[in-house]
């Protein structure tokens, strides 16, 4: 056991996954003798070899395709895309490759890779530095999308991404990269994927978040325990694809009052997914309108992000409208 | 093809046939590099203060941005550049004062305060197009650029800039590819400083140099010394000329060196050798310049000193005006998005607005860049 932060957890797992596994490989621009810009690789070259962490090309959709190529030929490549932002000259190799090659090859060739990058707002990077693109990917059939939120979480969910077989878009909170410490095992453990975390447990009102929202909604839940003492279940998804649609249900019905909670825009975000599949599975047991809370509809502002991305009053807002509606 | 077109040696003796320009243009040149210089300065220390999040140092390629800016000519031409090219600003008299609401990201910022620092945008009193940060996305726009004044029949012509890591992206194949095939009329200026945030440019390209791949995509290439501003602004005039005859594109490698981080927050002694520092140390781009024009007569030592106070003193008028700026109304989240505000968006305006003027809570201004 060790406190890490949430990189440094990234970092361990990488480490502890490449001293298990030879095939295991990371590959991306600056994350040779730099470690990284946010320093996940660190000395991840010096430990293992140039030929097991190099610096590519400074070009997305070459590291992506590259690693799409190796991961059908036996290697296990975790390719760091340095800001989500920059993800999308490879979204071709994404979506109409990586998603796609198990199921247009009828099984034969398979996908095990993982890409890494870190996505949302919360270090003035403005337009480019910021963005919160999971919808784009969760609506892409044949790929996982997983977002960890914690540095426990974020070592267990790299590490059973890496071990999963099919290609994984692992997006790390690069506002919580250095938010706090935890104990984190050393060695190799999996935290298992589409499965849900409580945060909190409670009856009477659900709140649905991921990544860096986890600990907004937690500060939320706090403050409405304290001047009304209503107990929210905060429910961190981990795993945007595939959905644990049945945790979400059953903490929908628990509670019959949603508040679903994200940085990325409001519209066809994922929280319109949540809110429709809870709308018809389980409006029975609904109370009030499901309220979200997201990003605004524009692009992620500089100066001003801070206004942009939900805050705990927000969240708090909309905790209370479903309490009184 | 790798031979290095120079024509002030390292110690600013001319080796090659200067091109003839008039002391004014060789004083803009010179002028612009030492106003790049007290840029950089003045920021690192805004940085250091915390008072700007990001800036991205040019010591050592300013000339290569300086000899580029005055082979163009603002009237008709175009500008694409990239974020570490101040001096092209400077040189065409881009107010340091906007160049610092950018910094800021003030309410008078050109770009809103939308977008991280040195990300300018300005269309007066030069066309230098508001930059990406997403790389070489601005090389096939700019072929865009050159072909819609091809299509009218203007004798413009588009300069667009990148590094040499931007060379490995998707946006440098279509761009070049797609000029050659239209012969656009537009220069392609490589500012090689060796290397793309950490990565050397052996980690780019297996080729012999950066300017022979204008090979492929049937177009000229010449490389050139990027510390020597006259050998730049010769390399960039004639390729200039050539587009504006209709003759097509031309790619220029500029083979300099970055003295500095890639940004304020990077650490290059991490990755780069002290000694490749030193020797690039010696072909300071200012002094090779200074000494020339010294030499030639244009300029004394009195005079360079007082240039150097004068941007100094620029610089931190500048800073402080647009520091004392505020920073834009909250309304300005909402607009620009399209040219009418939808009703969609105009009613999480209002909620925005309304949430803030209820709770008149300080919002927590923290988040630091890390790179």
């Amino acid at each position: 056991m060790t406190e890490l932060t949430l990189v440094q957890a990234v970092n361990d797992g990488l480490r502890s996954i490449m001293k298990e596994d030879d095939s295991v490989l990371v590959m991306g621009e600056d994350v040779g003798p730099k470690g990284g810009v946010f320093l996940a690789t660190e000395k991840l070259t010096d430990e293992f070899g140039e030929e097991r962490c190099f610096d590519t090309p400074l070009s997305e959709d070459g590291i992506i395709g590259v690693g799409v190529g190796m991961a059908m030929n036996g290697m296990k490549p975790v390719c760091e895309i340095q800001f989500q932002d920059f993800i999308f000259p490879a979204f071709d190799q994404i979506v109409s490759e990586a998603a796609k090659i198990r199921y247009r090859s009828g099984g034969q060739y398979t996908v095990p890779m993982v890409i890494r990058t870190p996505y949302g707002g919360g270090i003035k990077g403005g337009l480019y530095h910021s963005q919160s693109g999971e919808a784009y990917f969760a609506h892409t059939p044949g790929l996982k999308v997983v977002i960890p939120s914690t540095p426990y979480d974020a070592k267990g969910l790299l590490i059973a991404s890496i071990n999963d077989p099919d290609p994984v878009l692992f997006m790390e909170p690069k506002a919580l990269y250095r938010a706090f410490r935890e104990d984190v095992p050393s060695g190799i453990y999996e935290v298992e994927l589409s499965k849900t975390r409580n945060v909190t447990e409670g009856g009477d009102v659900a709140v649905f978040c991921y990544g860096a929202m986890v600990p907004v909604c937690t500060d939320a839940a706090k403050r409405i325990k304290d001047s009304r003492n209503k107990d929210v279940r905060v429910v961190d998804l981990r795993t945007l694809m595939p959905l644990d649609e049945e945790s979400v249900l059953q903490a929908a019905r628990d509670c019959g009052r949603v508040v679903i909670v994200h940085e990325a825009p409001r519209f066809c975000g994922y929280g319109a997914e949540l809110s429709a599949l809870i709308a018809e599975r389980a409006i029975e047991s609904i109370e009030a309108p499901i309220k979200r809370v997201a990003g605004f509809d524009t692009p992620f502002p500089n100066t001003l992000e801070n206004y942009y991305m939900p805050d705990a009053r927000r969240v708090l807002d909309a905790i209370e409208e479903v309490l009184d509606f | 093809m790798s031979e290095l077109l120079q024509i002030l040696d390292e110690t600013g003796k001319k080796v090659g046939k200067a091109p003839r320009l008039k002391r004014d243009v060789l004083l803009q040149m010179y002028r612009s590099i030492v106003q790049t210089r007290a840029f950089d300065d003045r920021c690192m220390k805004l940085q250091r203060t915390g008072r700007i999040g990001f800036s991205v140092p040019n010591l050592g390629i300013e000339a290569v941005s300086a000899g580029a800016a005055a082979a163009m000519d603002p009237s008709r031409d175009w500008f694409a550049p990239y974020y570490r090219d101040f001096a092209m600003l400077f040189y065409h008299n881009i107010s340091p004062e906007k160049m610092f609401d950018n910094m800021f990201g003030n309410c008078e910022d050109n770009a809103v305060g939308r977008q991280m620092p040195v990300h300018f945008t300005f269309t007066e009193p030069a066309k230098f197009f508001s930059i990406s940060s997403p790389l070489g996305t601005q090389i096939p726009q700019a072929v865009g650029m050159a072909m819609a004044m091809k299509n009218r029949g203007e004798d413009g012509a588009v300069l667009t800039t990148f590094g040499d890591g931007t060379t490995s992206s998707s946006g440098f194949h279509s761009g070049l590819n797609f000029a050659g095939v239209y012969k656009a009329p537009i220069v392609f200026l490589c500012q090689n400083n060796q290397f793309a945030i950490s990565c050397h440019s052996d980690k780019q390209t297996a080729s012999e140099s950066y300017a022979i791949k204008a090979k492929a995509y049937g177009m000229p290439g010449v490389r050139v010394d990027g510390n020597d501003a006259l050998a730049v602004y010769k390399a960039v005039s004639d390729a200039a000329k050539r587009a504006r005859e209709g003759k097509g594109p031309t790619l220029i490698e500029a083979y300099t060196f970055r003295m500095g981080g890639h940004s304020t927050s990077d650490d290059p002694s991490r990755y780069v050798d002290a000694d490749l520092i030193k020797k690039w140390q010696k072909r300071d781009p200012l002094m090779r310049l200074r000494n020339w024009l010294i030499s030639e007569g244009h300029l004394t030592d009195e005079r360079a000193e007082e240039i150097a106070e004068e941007a100094a003193d620029e610089m931190k008028n500048a800073a402080d005006a647009a520091h004392a700026k505020s920073r834009p109304v909250l309304g300005t989240i909402f607009t620009d998005v399209f040219e009418k505000v939808p009703p969609h968006l105009e009613a999480q305006m209002e909620s925005c607005i309304k949430h803030h003027a209820e709770r008149d809570e300080a919002v927590d201004e923290k988040g630091e860049f890390p790179l």
